[in-house]
């Protein structure tokens, strides 16, 4: 067992609700157009734990498989290896019929309201489906539900029931997004970057709603986005991605006060802000280059083709997630930053290339 | 129904302007109307100059002439802006093509050298491959390649950063940056994220229902803002320094429908410090302190600023 089997805030209240374990999860991509084939592992052995009510933001660029994690953890598809404990269950390897209860408790919000919705149906038939997939309740009961749903997310039934999505604005629709997830009352949401694809202000609007949901329903959330700062607004714990691998899990005031990976630093120092100290800021002071291929992913540390830090060590020896600092902060890296000490070197490695 | 009025802003070369609002606030029609690339049922009045060239009343064909002889635009989504059954390097000859007299073998050499000056790394090879070859961030790249192909002047980034990564759109802009120092390029930045205005403008124009209702240096603004709307667009975006699970202050509503706009200040329906004036008068973009506009009644901050 890793050390990440003791991941867990101690603050968060609640028994365990999710536990991942070892997940990997790959795909098999032939060549096509100039573009070479391979086994592309997405998930490359990511293993967290998550409480009840408690929220774990996933942050990572383009392509380090935190959609492909969310999924997997759905079982759409079932990943390769690992497993999936979701309320003392596991799901990896459940029949179709064995996770349609499971899903009840397991629900996911998507970026595109408009291509996750039905564009032929009407908002209360939507918000409705789950329930007649289920069959909970009886017709009236059921419209009763939904009408109290769409209250719920800050939509008046009377006025909004009959709409069609094209009929909707992208936070209306989101909302609606919203409310059909919600509406069997799951334990946990999966959301997947679900704001990125809104306005400002109307982002605000929704990340405040799934604030308020989340306190009034004791939800749980998996909230994927790229964006760093919009994470902090809802997460208790923030875990980020890269390449397939976490490299940083922790309390979101310690991965923010005091990143460890220079990979979260560079995603700290990337966010723009509005009133940058002195001014407009200067350009070069963000990482250069692009991840590499999850094809054929860098030996060792994935970070280390990008990382200001990288040395020897790097190249010869994957750094495993590892507790460093305050509780339940955990960082996979050689030479993590804020003064952490090297990792306990391997016997293999020679003192000269952990040296820097 | 007017989709943007009396609009005027003016952009200085190897300058940045950044135009902010949010979706269907006018801000993307202002940039084709300097492309020249509104549809014919638009009807402009008033006067756009290109180093002092009117542009208004101008025919199709020296619209086209003006279009990548003087200003060139990035798109959102660089999937869209480019074929994706074409090389990139054919892309790119095209469009120096298009407007340069050379002959094949110096546009090739050009594209290259362009492809190089974006920072695509292995330029000599990627002229070949197809854009479904490249990462979101290298087609971007390709896609400002295209539009320096012939030097333009002013260069109209219509969020040309929105669709990629945090990390990404700070490469980009830091590229889009280092090229105008390099060339003396004008830069008119649309975009819905004032925090990624105030890192790279120097000026800030804020539209809402297609009137400016904000004009202020960069530096100026943010710690001085006079406009409700501008306030709320400002508070709405998620911070870094903020503690987690705290409610982001945010005004309620949409934008108003620009066929309906209500009489007075279109923003007074969501504006938290609306009182009556508001809804019978537009207040005008006026000039009120030094680089520093506002149209509005009642501005924020100004009993303890002043």
């Amino acid at each position: 067992m890793t050390p990440v089997t003791e991941v867990g805030s101690p603050a968060a209240p609640g028994d365990t609700l999710l536990e991942v374990r070892h997940l990997v999860q790959e795909f098999v991509l032939r060549d096509y157009g100039g573009v070479k084939g391979g086994v592309l592992q997405a998930v490359a052995d990511v293993s967290f734990d998550m409480r009840a009510g408690e929220t774990l933001g996933i942050v990572g660029e383009t392509g380090s498989g935190k959609s492909t994690l969310a999924r997997s953890v759905i079982q759409a598809p079932p990943p390769k290896q690992g497993a999936v404990i979701f309320q003392g269950k596991d799901l990896v390897g459940l029949s179709h019929r064995a996770m349609k209860p499971v899903r009840r408790d397991l629900q996911m919000v998507f970026q595109d309201p408009f291509t996750s919705l039905d564009p032929k149906w009407t908002v209360s038939r939507i918000v409705a489906e789950p329930l007649v997939a289920y069959a909970a309740g009886s017709r009236a009961e059921r419209r009763e539900r939904v009408n109290s749903l769409l209250d719920l997310v800050g939509l008046d039934p009377a006025g909004y029931g009959k709409r069609r999505p094209r009929q909707l604005s992208g936070g209306q629709a989101q909302r609606v997004a919203i409310a059909r997830a919600l509406v069997l009352e799951p334990k946990l949401i999966l959301c997947d970057e679900p704001v990125s694809s809104l306005d400002v202000v109307v982002q605000a609007q929704v990340l405040n709603l799934f604030e308020r949901l989340r306190s009034e329903l004791g939800l749980s959330y998996l909230f994927i986005a790229h964006d760093l700062a919009m994470v902090k607004q809802v997460s208790d714990r923030v875990a980020v991605m890269y390449l397939g691998k976490l490299c940083e899990v922790g309390p979101v005031r310690d991965i923010y006060r005091q990143p460890l990976h220079p990979y979260t630093l560079a995603l700290l120092e990337s966010i723009p802000s509005p009133d940058p100290p002195g001014g407009k800021r200067e350009p070069g002071h963000v990482i250069s280059g692009e991840p590499p291929s999850p094809l054929n992913p860098p030996s060792g540390c994935r970070f280390r083709t990008r990382c200001p830090r990288a040395a020897e060590r790097c190249a010869a020896e994957a750094p495993e997630l590892r507790a460093l600092g305050a509780d339940g902060h955990l960082v996979a890296c050689h030479f993590p930053l804020s003064g952490g000490s090297p990792a306990p070197a391997q016997p293999h490695v020679e003192p000269a290339a952990v040296k820097r | 129904m007017h989709a943007v009025q009396s609009v005027s802003f003016a952009v200085e070369p190897g300058q940045t302007l950044a135009i902010i609002g949010e979706s269907g606030s006018g801000k993307t029609v202002s940039a084709y109307a300097v492309m020249g690339l509104l549809p014919h049922s638009a009807q402009v009045s008033g006067s756009i100059r290109f180093k002092g060239v009117q542009l208004v009343g101008r025919s199709e064909k020296e619209l086209q002439e003006h279009r990548g002889r003087n200003a060139a635009m990035i798109f959102q989504d660089p999937e869209r802006s480019l074929n994706p059954t074409m090389r990139i390097g054919t892309q790119i000859t095209e469009a120096v093509r298009c407007h340069l007299p050379v002959d094949r073998k110096e546009a090739h050499e050009r594209a290259v050298e362009l492809l190089r000056m974006v920072r695509l790394p292995a330029p000599e090879r990627r002229f070949y491959e197809y854009p479904h070859q490249l990462s979101g961030g290298m087609r971007q790249r390709v896609v400002i390649a295209i539009a320096l192909a012939c030097q333009p002047a002013l260069l109209i980034a219509d969020e040309a950063t929105t669709a990629l990564d945090v990390t990404t759109q700070a490469q980009i802009m830091d590229l889009l940056l280092d090229l105008q120092q390099e060339l003396g390029t004008a830069l008119l930045m649309i975009s819905h994220d004032l925090a990624l205005a105030a890192s790279y403008a120097e000026e800030v124009v804020v539209m809402y229902a297609g009137r400016i209702v904000e004009r202020a240096a960069a530096a100026d603004l943010f710690g001085n803002v006079r406009m409700p709307y501008t306030r709320a667009l400002l508070d709405a975006i998620p911070r870094a320094d903020l503690e987690p699970h705290v409610l982001l202050p945010v005004i309620g509503g949409r934008p108003p429908d620009l066929s309906t706009l209500p009489p007075g200040c279109s923003f007074a329906p969501r504006c938290p410090d609306a009182q009556q004036d508001c809804r019978q008068d537009t207040p005008p973009l006026e000039q009120h302190e030094l680089r520093h506009w506002w149209a509005c009644w009642h501005p924020c901050g100004k009993e303890t600023a002043s």
